[in-house]
């Protein structure tokens, strides 16, 4: 299977857009653009043969696994789970890109779908701070809480075989990587210890988005959210963890002041979610899973750094985010001061 | 008087020489370029206000831990009480001195980063 980056992308797409749109159709304006190590996003469109009835421009999205995938220790779900789960989550009426394709081998792009492309914003610091988004910026708070009750109401796809974790699993599958890194950290250390002893009373577990965060939602200028992206950190369990993810400080782009994403705040998250069905969601137990998330983030740059230094992964970006531990401290020692 | 490149001088160089070219990259290596240059940034700064930041972290976590040492030494140790419950949140003076550590190492890893005790 191809997962070394050898594979001709354009190309590969090219054949895809005759599978797509039928003979004479083609693929252009492909670009890869910035995304994470070990998945690849490609934008491009498919142009139908002159005259045909499809004639017309289709925007595309294409992710790709560009690394290899292991299901048992990977916290990610595979591309076809989430092509079901961006399935389920828009049968429950949440936003997310419609489904186009799901790639197969016949494809040559290895393990990958396509998803129709959604016109807005996705880049967290002009969200928060461009004007062009003043007139919806106040909405999405609401917004968000509204679409993850949305999320958090659907039934799990049985295909994706969801994992389940509570703020117990999660600290312990946590805690086990920090000590894995070797890091001494202090604060990290201190959130642990802390956080295990403010364990919140078990909920009914729910469908999690689990990387529901600005970064990865579409803003539209005049509608607003109108995507949600990045499904494959899905998981089953408290709703409060998928609420407390986007408040992250990390997450806020330069905007501290307003909690939910940098861009709105805490009581019209919560009105939202309330309003749309979801069940009411104390702000401490949001706050928790803030905390959780921060400390979470903190490992997991650890982690990057590590992959790095022990020869997995090449890219000067890894070694980088190892020097983004010290915002996830900072953010710890505000909850903390704040008695979270 | 100028005599050889200070390790400062020497990075400063190869992140301006990263900007200028960055401009011509595709956008995923633009994006892996400005990772570079800030890389460069934060070593700079380490290279700046390290010594001082360790030195300051030791007298900090002294009076916390009730002797001296050096600073991988006193990290170490304070690891190992707050894992075992000795020492947490409630322990007088803590988080003040947490807090001072860490900005001081936010200072060289990530200046610009706004968070809600800023």
């Amino acid at each position: 299977m191809p997962i070394d980056g050898q594979v001709d992308v354009p190309a590969a797409l090219s054949r895809l857009a005759v599978r797509l749109a039928g003979k004479g159709a083609r693929a252009v304006d492909a670009q890869r653009l910035t995304g994470g190590a070990s998945m690849e996003t490609w934008a491009f469109a498919v142009e139908g043969p002159p005259n045909s009835k499809g004639g017309g421009r289709e925007e595309l999205i294409l992710r790709r696994r560009s690394a290899p995938f292991d299901p048992e220790s990977s916290r990610s779900t595979s591309l076809a789970a989430e092509a079901a789960l961006i399935q389920a989550a828009r049968s429950a009426g949440a936003p997310a890109p419609p489904l186009v394709h799901l790639c197969d081998e016949a494809d040559g792009l290895g393990e990958a779908h396509v998803t129709r492309r959604i016109a807005g914003e996705t880049l967290g610091r002009k969200i928060n701070s461009d004007a062009k988004f003043d007139a919806v910026r106040g909405d999405l708070a609401r917004q968000c809480g509204e679409v993850l009750a949305r999320i958090h109401a659907a039934p799990p796809p049985a295909a994706a075989q969801l994992k389940t974790a509570d703020a117990a699993i999660e600290l312990g599958r946590y805690e086990e990587a920090y000590r894995a890194t070797g890091a001494e950290r202090p604060v990290l250390e201190l959130a642990f210890q802390h956080l295990k002893k403010a364990l919140p009373e078990p909920r009914p577990p729910v469908l999690l988005h689990g990387d529901f965060r600005n970064g990865n939602l579409i803003i539209d200028a005049e509608k607003g959210l109108a995507a949600v992206l990045d499904w494959e950190l899905s998981h089953i369990g408290d709703p409060a963890e998928d609420l407390g993810w986007i408040c992250v400080n990390s997450w806020r782009f330069g905007r501290p002041d307003r909690p939910v994403g940098g861009f709105g705040e805490y009581d019209d998250l919560l009105a939202g979610y309330a309003a749309a069905g979801g069940d009411p969601v104390p702000l401490e137990r949001v706050r928790f899973w803030q905390a959780l998330g921060s400390l979470k983030w903190g490992v997991m740059c650890l982690m990057m750094y590590a992959s790095w230094a022990t020869g997995a992964e090449a890219s000067v970006e890894r070694p980088m985010i190892g020097r983004r531990v010290s915002e996830t401290e900072i953010d710890l020692i505000n909850l903390l001061e704040a008695g979270l | 008087m100028i005599t050889h490149p200070k390790p400062q001088e020497l990075t400063e160089a190869v992140a301006r020489w990263i900007d200028q070219i960055r401009p011509q990259l595709d956008p995923r290596n633009a994006f892996l370029a400005r990772v570079a240059a800030n890389a460069l940034a934060a070593v700079t700064r380490e290279l700046t206000l390290g010594e001082e930041a360790k030195a300051a972290a030791v007298q900090r976590l002294e009076p916390i831990l009730g002797h001296g040492g050096t600073y991988e030494g006193l990290t170490w140790e304070l690891c190992e009480k707050l894992r075992s419950g000795d020492l947490d949140a409630a322990t007088p003076g803590l988080l003040p001195t947490l807090r001072a550590n860490t900005l001081d190492q936010l200072a060289i890893d990530q200046p610009g980063y706004k968070h809600e005790g800023a």
